[in-house]
């Protein structure tokens, strides 16, 4: 799960961490109290108007502007809240953006990169730091990788302020911010322990030109698995930067990513829903979907599963894959008529059923009377959809 | 011969009375498998699965009362590594965990500990190992295999009966397939596989199907380049999928650099395996490499 900046500094700031900070507002109304508030309470003219969306690069689609007084900041709120944000990790069609973000604006000495994540290769969480901030770090890795120092942390030991004061010396920081880097790095890791994240990524981490070290920007991505023993950071899902038909998806326990062709899949397990999408395109397709209905597909699940298939306009012919271990051909075969007879068949469907039960299933399908597209193996179930696409 | 199970493991089943352990436990007996005990705190002394399982309170128990060597995890995701570290640190030898769905700072810190204990951790979020017509200890359908000389190793579960049911097709048997799971941190890599098929000497050739994410299938391409002498053939699910999303596996999303399906590809060719393409191209390309060995 993703989060916004706002709320990963307010996760940061309980932890002790010293953030740039402001306030939020989604409604134009409020933009002209929003802006006085933060200069009042922060005791400042000038502000820094952020769009808060789930995605990076904001600064270079125009989504950050620094305001130096009201009136300025009020025209940016104006222009942020309600534009088509495009970054490159937003694609093409970009986000809405429906909540800004208006902070306190530092003097900026020097900018810093800081971030923790999982090394899978090692098994070990990686905590790395650059001295090169403020741009895009895989950048950085590529053209100048002695710029960043790493220390990989001993998963039943934890950080210990060895390894912070030697991300710290990285940095080559004056003696009172040497020190407030290092306590922050401690708590950075704290924090990324303590809320289960993926990755806890701060860009920049700056150094003001009084010689302070301050939180300018937060990426905080959760782990899904461990949201059950976070409550209060589950209720920070921002559902209105996901897409609705995944999220109708993941309540009835599938597995569903949109994807821009149009050919819709349905498969059981992830590897093969991946593998049916790909040899859609090899057999000259383009897949318009992900779709995992999981290990316990019901007739109900198919049943939505096709739904939400079926929602996308541009599908024009649909392929259901399963390989029956744990789940029944059968139970699949019925879920399929019953999904066609209530919401009937707009486009060809294409059905592959192989492993448990596959035999009763195909006799399912011949004796319902619906007219779908049997196949036998994946090679010629893709031919059949794709074909089937295209004569739409 | 086999690798990781055979006839004689001694399996114990952690969370045996809860309905997954409950059905897959006597699917794997009636497969053969010799489940010899089972686990659940505060059941113990129960026995269960028409009387054929004991029951214990912990799986210490089960090693001492009945010689369990072998255990397979069917236990909520909150507690699984738990259960795994209980089994490690009862002295179990290998150890699968089927949950799917663990955290993974809690699979960082079960990895540390087996790595100690020298456990043998198989998955989590895996379809398990079957050792044809000897032992199930996993979800796999049992009767899609046949006995024979393919090692299989997949990341993932339904692309593993796949891979089996085109091997079948050409009249090629296995010898033991693994499913080593999909997620960030599993106990066992593709390597590590490739090492134990390779000694096995029952085990002629070798099917390993990777996906996009991680470095796990270059790791055991480059180490297959210069130590595998079987034939091998692999396949990489995830062509088509857009870079940042995650594709239903939480280790499946490509973040850039190597782990794109196209890289991995090149890398298998470039070490000597033999790619498919499409998936579809499995079955007969092992069939192929088999001939011209």
């Amino acid at each position: 799960m993703k989060i916004h900046e706002y709320q990963g500094k307010q996760i940061f700031a309980k932890a002790g961490m010293p953030v740039q900070d402001g306030y939020v507002f989604d409604k134009i109304e409020d933009a002209e109290t929003t802006i006085k508030r933060v200069q009042e309470d922060f005791n400042t003219e000038d502000v820094v108007v952020k769009a808060q969306i789930h995605a990076g690069g904001r600064g270079k689609g125009g989504g950050v502007k620094y305001s130096p007084n009201f009136d300025s900041a009020l025209e940016n709120a104006k222009n942020i809240l309600g534009m088509n944000l495009v970054t490159h990790q937003t694609g093409e069609k970009g986000q809405l953006v429906r909540k800004v973000y208006v902070t306190e604006a530092f003097d900026i000495a020097e900018e810093f990169y800081a971030a923790i994540t999982l090394d899978r290769g090692k098994g070990m969480d990686v905590f790395m730091v650059s001295s090169e901030g403020g741009v895009e770090i895989e950048k950085v890795a590529t053209e100048t990788p002695e710029k960043i120092v790493k220390v990989w942390i001993d998963p039943l030991l934890g950080m210990k302020s060895f390894q912070a004061r030697k991300l710290a010396y990285g940095l080559v920081l004056p003696k009172e911010a040497f020190k407030s880097a290092v306590k922050i790095f401690m708590q950075m890791y704290q924090t990324y322990q303590q809320i289960d994240a993926t990755i806890v990524e701060v860009n920049p981490l700056i150094l003001t030109t009084d010689d302070k070290v301050v939180v300018l920007d937060a990426k905080v991505n959760l782990d899904d698995n461990a949201l059950f023993r976070h409550p209060d950071i589950a209720e920070m899902r921002d559902l209105n930067e996901e897409d609705p038909n995944e999220v109708e998806a993941a309540e009835y326990n599938l597995n569903y990513i949109k994807l821009d062709g149009n050919v819709g899949c349905m498969v059981n397990g992830a590897g093969l829903a991946m593998a049916t999408m790909d040899i859609i395109k090899l057999a000259g397709g383009d897949p318009a979907n992900f779709l995992d209905v999981g290990g316990t597909a019901s007739a109900e699940t198919v049943k939505n599963g096709f739904r939400i298939i079926l929602s996308d306009e541009n599908v024009k012919a649909v392929l259901i894959n399963i390989f029956g271990g744990i789940v029944r051909c059968d139970r699949v075969a019925n879920g399929v008529v019953q999904a066609v007879k209530e919401l009937g068949l707009k486009v060809p469907v294409v059905v592959r059923l192989e492993g448990t039960n596959a035999k009763e299933a195909q006799v399912i399908l011949a004796e319902s009377g619906v007219s779908i597209i049997p196949a036998v193996g994946m090679k010629e179930a893709a031919q059949k959809v794709v074909k089937a696409a295209l004569s739409a | 011969m086999s690798i990781l199970v055979k006839k004689e493991s001694k399996v114990v089943i952690q969370g045996i009375t809860g309905s997954e352990g409950q059905f897959h436990g006597g699917q794997m007996l009636d497969y053969g498998t010799n489940v010899v005990a089972g686990v659940t705190p505060g059941k113990g002394g129960q026995s269960t699965l028409n009387d054929r399982v004991p029951v214990f309170n912990t799986v210490e128990e089960a090693v001492q009362e009945k010689g369990a060597n072998t255990s397979i995890i069917f236990v909520p995701p909150a507690f699984a590594a738990e259960a795994v570290i209980e089994a490690s640190c009862a002295g179990i030898k290998v150890v699968v965990c089927i949950t799917e769905g663990v955290p993974v700072h809690d699979m960082v810190k079960v990895k540390k500990v087996v790595d100690q204990n020298e456990t043998r951790l198989v998955g989590p979020n895996c379809p398990g190992i079957i050792t044809v017509d000897e032992c199930k200890l996993g979800i796999m359908p049992g009767f899609i295999t046949k006995k024979g000389s393919i090692g299989v190793i997949s990341k993932s579960g339904t692309l593993t009966y796949e891979a089996i049911d085109q091997l079948v097709n050409v009249g090629l048997g296995q010898t033991t397939a693994i499913g080593i799971g999909g997620d960030p941190i599993i106990g066992t890599t593709m390597k590590d596989c490739l090492e134990m098929f390779e000694a096995d000497p029952e085990t002629e050739g070798i099917v390993m199907i990777g996906e996009i994410g991680g470095q796990m299938e270059i790791e055991a391409a480059r180490w297959a380049k210069d130590n595998v002498s079987k034939p091998m053939v692999g396949f990489i699910a995830g062509q088509t999928a857009p870079p940042g999303r995650r594709m239903g596996h939480a280790g499946a999303i490509v973040s850039g650099g190597d782990d794109t399906a196209e890289a991995k590809m090149r890398i298998l060719k470039e070490s000597g395996i033999g790619v498919a393409e499409s998936v579809a191209d499995i079955g007969d390309l092992m069939k192929t490499a088999m001939e011209n060995k």
